[in-house]
């Protein structure tokens, strides 16, 4: 779900650079409010589990691949505006470093990976889960559809800004400047490929992770911990 | 022992798993993400280079692209394995250390 440069135009690229400053400065605000000191070692470890996670493709039948994100997991266990920090960093090194998403495309990539996805997950995950015990199965239930409608809402979005560049940006004879992939193929492939398999991924992973917390660190999933 | 030293241990297992992200697509025959690929997989597809993503395409050179080192395409499985997990390594490490200064300076009351 990287979108490498290339793929947006800069108008693109430019509005969702715009988008994020505010989100970013959003983040850091609401996080020196409410992050308290003993959580600093597990947002790292949580950036860095959702780094590692994205290293991970599955291949499927259609010749591509995609991964899990763990966005929504450590928006649960650490709040949305945290774990926006966290992922934007993850994919912040995976461009710079590694070359796995584009630098003009961060902005765009950070919105859909960073923003929308932990917050999908974070509010439908509380939704589900509202008021039942920190124990209960419900819990497990409930991050395993944060995780699925989540990385499908950022997969989504990133078919839609896909799609977008025929019609913002091609020459005189029809041909596109960027993306060469309309709507109308870019959000079904984007939507069924998350819908049938990376969805359920990250759905296992979010999932099983909490219920691994339930049973040995369930202090980890208290309520006041995940103020938003 | 403490959730978060369970953790490492935990991430230290998924970056001796990570080259499976390497090995199964290979395995499988499976290339990049849908809509991440290069100009030659562009041109194959769509039948075209799009004009400005042949400019944009090359903005940035990653130090190592691909989760590989540079001048290692050629190399076998078993070599892009260890760059892998060298990347996984040095991901985590940058990543960690990064988002642990950001909050620590946030977190600071």
């Amino acid at each position: 779900m990287h979108i490498p440069d290339g793929y947006l135009g800069p108008a693109t690229c430019g509005f969702f650079y715009v988008a994020m400053l505010p989100i970013w400065a959003a983040a850091s605000r609401i996080v020196k409010k409410t992050l308290a000191a003993r959580q600093v070692p597990m947002l790292a470890i949580g950036a860095a589990f959702s780094f590692v996670i994205m290293m991970l493709n599955i291949p499927i039948p259609a010749g591509t691949t995609g991964h899990a994100v763990g966005s929504v997991l450590v928006a649960i266990l650490l709040g949305p505006w945290a774990a926006c920090i966290a992922i934007t960093v993850a994919l912040v090194i995976q461009a710079l470093l590694f070359g796995d998403g584009g630098i003009t495309a961060i902005g765009a990539n950070c919105f859909n990976m960073a923003f929308a996805m932990p917050f999908v997950g974070y509010y439908i995950y509380k939704i589900i889960s509202y008021r039942t015990p920190i124990g209960s199965r419900r819990r497990v239930l409930a991050a395993g559809i944060a995780g699925y409608i989540g990385i499908n809402a950022a997969a989504f979005l990133t078919g839609v800004e896909f799609g977008l560049q025929p019609l913002l940006h091609h020459n005189v004879n029809g041909q596109a400047l960027y993306c060469p992939y309309g709507l109308n193929v870019a959000v079904p492939v984007m939507v069924s490929e998350h819908l049938l398999v990376f969805g359920w991924i990250e759905a296992i992973v979010t999932a099983l992770v909490i219920k691994y917390l339930q049973e040995h660190s369930s202090e980890l999933l208290a309520e006041e911990k995940t103020s938003s | 022992m403490k959730i978060i030293s369970k953790f490492w241990i935990i991430m230290g297992v998924l970056i001796i798993l990570s080259p499976l992200g390497l090995l199964l697509p290979e395995h499988f025959k499976a290339g990049a993400g849908w809509g991440e690929w290069g100009s030659d997989e562009i041109q194959k597809s769509a039948g075209y280079i799009p004009k400005g993503f042949g400019n944009l395409s090359s903005l940035w050179h990653a130090p190592m692209p691909d989760y590989r080192f540079k001048g290692w395409e050629e190399k076998g499985l078993p070599a892009l394995s260890f760059a892998y997990i060298i990347s996984a390594i040095i991901g985590i490490f940058v990543v960690a250390s990064i988002v642990f200064l950001i909050a620590k300076v946030l977190s600071k009351k």
